[in-house]
């Protein structure tokens, strides 16, 4: 575990100073500190610096998030995606493109992150409530019957990301105005241009808290190694469990999709990352890959900035023509039972 | 002691145990047979405190395994699971520490204790992925063994080992009995409950449709409860035993056509 902390927090710190001097504007470093460019230092501290802070605190979550689904699921092939509630989030978000127009100005810059937040919290409920429901028949938790908690859960999830991502396209179509529905197909392509520290300032706490909550699952995470019933006479609680993987998974996908949309493939992809340079376990996972989901997230949006394209690659699209490859990869090397 | 008082049993809606009685003593082996549905897993898994009883109940030393803290219960009864399953390509010895988790502490004397008596000291770092069939039991045990549980309840432990295997994990299972621990395990093979069991508990699930009764037809030492009338009124076969106790075959068939 240590090592795996070691070397994506090494990595960390040396991308992070490469992405604040990297962009269509190259800086250079000693300009900053003798104070020769005042345009450099302005940004450094306005641009830059909350772009990648944002990259950090999103890539974080994400990975973090992936690595507990993936402990929860007992599946490497597991995203944060299957709860459904980044759908929500990005439903959130899009319906303040709808309301655009009774938004008092003053609220503008508010009202997307705000209104994701809340697509997420209800996703959240939706999911505290059907695993209510699923969970008073059975006698502890997972139900007992056949097929199990977890999976019958995890439909769920699927169903309510369907449900959102239909109700999602139907807003794109029934747009109020052009320019309304580009902003939305745009959006929902998450990038991190444009972001200022206020987006900074809403996610990182939250992310944070997420995280935090995710590390107290990680335990559990483990017992579940060795199967549900295992678990369970380890002393697992699975509605315990199950309370902390989604608050801990809405904080953090929650409010990564609030400032940034939709970006794919970091929590699927991270963790397998990690897991070559730990023990394997799932608590070993959390914190690793944290730091290679910040990691992964800051380069690659370091380098779409430098790529010499007319308009910059939204960053939620260019992790999913990298994401899905690296998947197709995977699923030929689990054939080949060498993961 | 670890029993199941009255004990009515639903597993996805349906009836799998009705109104079983048995109190399982520390320090023997107790085997659980019976036919396929007889409701042997279920009854294992309530005296585990994982399957909550409809009504009745099981109780450890007498409290209620329902209203137990599940710490509490994880440190008192360890349940090693029929299939081996297990999800990630982890080292042996991070395995076995696993069963560390009720205590939430490392465990080391435990751990290390678990693995010699397994003799799992030359794969201690081997990935589970690269674990045979019998090493995977050892492994698995061990992990129970780690946890240091007054009693173990095994669900078909010895169903897809080898002969050496199974005896080697019989070995196991009665040194654990005689430093105290009570230990309870769901066989299908009745001449190894009949060898090695100190006392066997024969189930059998009468009725039809949804409502199975599941009773304890024959309760006591092996030669008793697995005598061949038994075994002709709840399996349906004619059998007998041949060899000495301690080491008996059943051989199904009339024992005057087969010459004893």
């Amino acid at each position: 575990m240590n090592r795996a902390n070691l070397v994506f927090a090494a990595l960390l710190a040396v991308l992070l100073p490469l992405s604040l001097l990297a962009g269509r504007v190259w800086i250079n470093p000693f300009d900053v500190a003798g104070g020769g460019v005042a345009n450099a230092a302005l940004i450094l501290a306005e641009l830059r610096l909350p772009r990648a802070v944002l990259a950090i605190v999103v890539g974080a979550g994400l990975g973090a998030a992936g690595a507990a689904m993936q402990g929860y699921l007992r599946n490497p092939l597991a995203d944060p995606g299957l709860f459904g509630i980044a759908p929500m989030a990005a439903l959130g978000a899009v319906a303040s493109f709808w309301l655009g127009a009774i938004i008092p100005p003053a609220w503008a810059g508010w009202s997307l992150p705000l209104l994701a937040l809340i697509g997420a919290g209800t996703g959240m409920a939706a999911l505290a409530l059907i695993a209510g429901r699923t969970s008073s028949d059975g006698a502890s938790g997972f139900g007992g019957g056949a097929g199990g908690g977890i999976a019958l859960f995890t439909l769920a999830g699927l169903m309510i990301a369907s449900l959102a991502g239909a109700l999602t396209a139907l807003a794109i179509t029934l747009a109020p105005n052009p320019f309304a529905l580009s902003e939305i197909v745009m959006w929902l392509n998450g990038a991190l241009t444009d972001r200022s520290w206020r987006e900074a300032a809403i996610a990182a706490p939250l992310v944070a808290a997420g995280i935090a909550v995710l590390g107290l699952a990680a335990r559990s995470l483990d017992a579940l190694t060795l199967g549900e019933e295992a678990a369970r006479s380890m002393g697992l609680d699975p509605g315990r469990l199950l309370g902390l993987l989604v608050v801990g998974v809405g904080l953090t996908v929650g409010a990564g999709v609030a400032v940034a949309g939709i970006i794919g493939f970091v929590g699927l992809v991270v963790p397998h990352l990690v897991r070559p340079l730990t023990d394997r376990l799932p608590s070993s996972l959390i914190g690793p890959s944290a730091l290679a989901g910040a990691c992964l997230v800051l380069a690659a949006d370091s380098i779409l900035r430098i790529l010499p394209l007319v308009t910059e690659l939204r960053l939620g699209i260019a992790l999913s023509l990298i994401g899905a490859p690296f998947f197709l990869w995977l699923l030929i090397r689990m054939r080949r039972g060498s993961l | 002691m670890l029993a199941a008082e009255n004990l009515s049993l639903t597993r996805g809606g349906v009836q799998v145990v009705t109104g079983i009685s048995a109190t399982l003593a520390p320090g023997q082996i107790t085997a659980i047979v019976g036919p396929n549905g007889a409701g042997k897993s279920s009854l294992l898994l309530a005296l585990a405190g994982l399957l909550a009883p409809t009504s009745g109940r099981a109780a450890l030393d007498g409290a209620d395994l329902a209203a137990m803290p599940p710490r509490q219960r994880a440190q008192a009864i360890g349940y090693l699971p029929q299939v081996p399953d297990i999800a990630w390509d982890v080292a042996v010895e991070n395995l076995v520490t696993l069963g560390r988790l009720p205590w939430r502490d490392r465990g080391t004397a435990a751990v290390e204790a678990a693995i010699a008596a397994l003799a799992l000291e030359p794969l201690r770092r081997r990935p589970a992925s690269r674990l045979s069939g019998g090493e995977r039991a050892r492994v698995l045990l061990a992990r129970v063994l780690a946890g240091e549980p007054r009693w173990i309840l095994a669900d078909e432990p010895l169903a897809a080992l080898d002969l050496a295997h199974q005896l080697s994990l019989i070995a196991h299972f009665k040194t654990c009995a005689q430093a105290g621990q009570g230990v309870a395990v769901v066989l299908h093979d009745l001449a190894l409950a009949m060898n090695h069991a100190d006392r066997v508990l024969v189930l059998d699930a009468k009725g039809d449709g949804g409502r199975l009764e599941s009773t304890v037809v024959a309760d006591g030492p092996p030669a008793t409860a697995l005598s061949p009338d038994v075994i002709g009124r709840v399996w349906g076969v004619a059998a007998h035993w041949l060899g000495q106790p301690g080491a008996r075959a059943l051989v199904s068939g009339n024992p005057q056509a087969s010459g004893v």
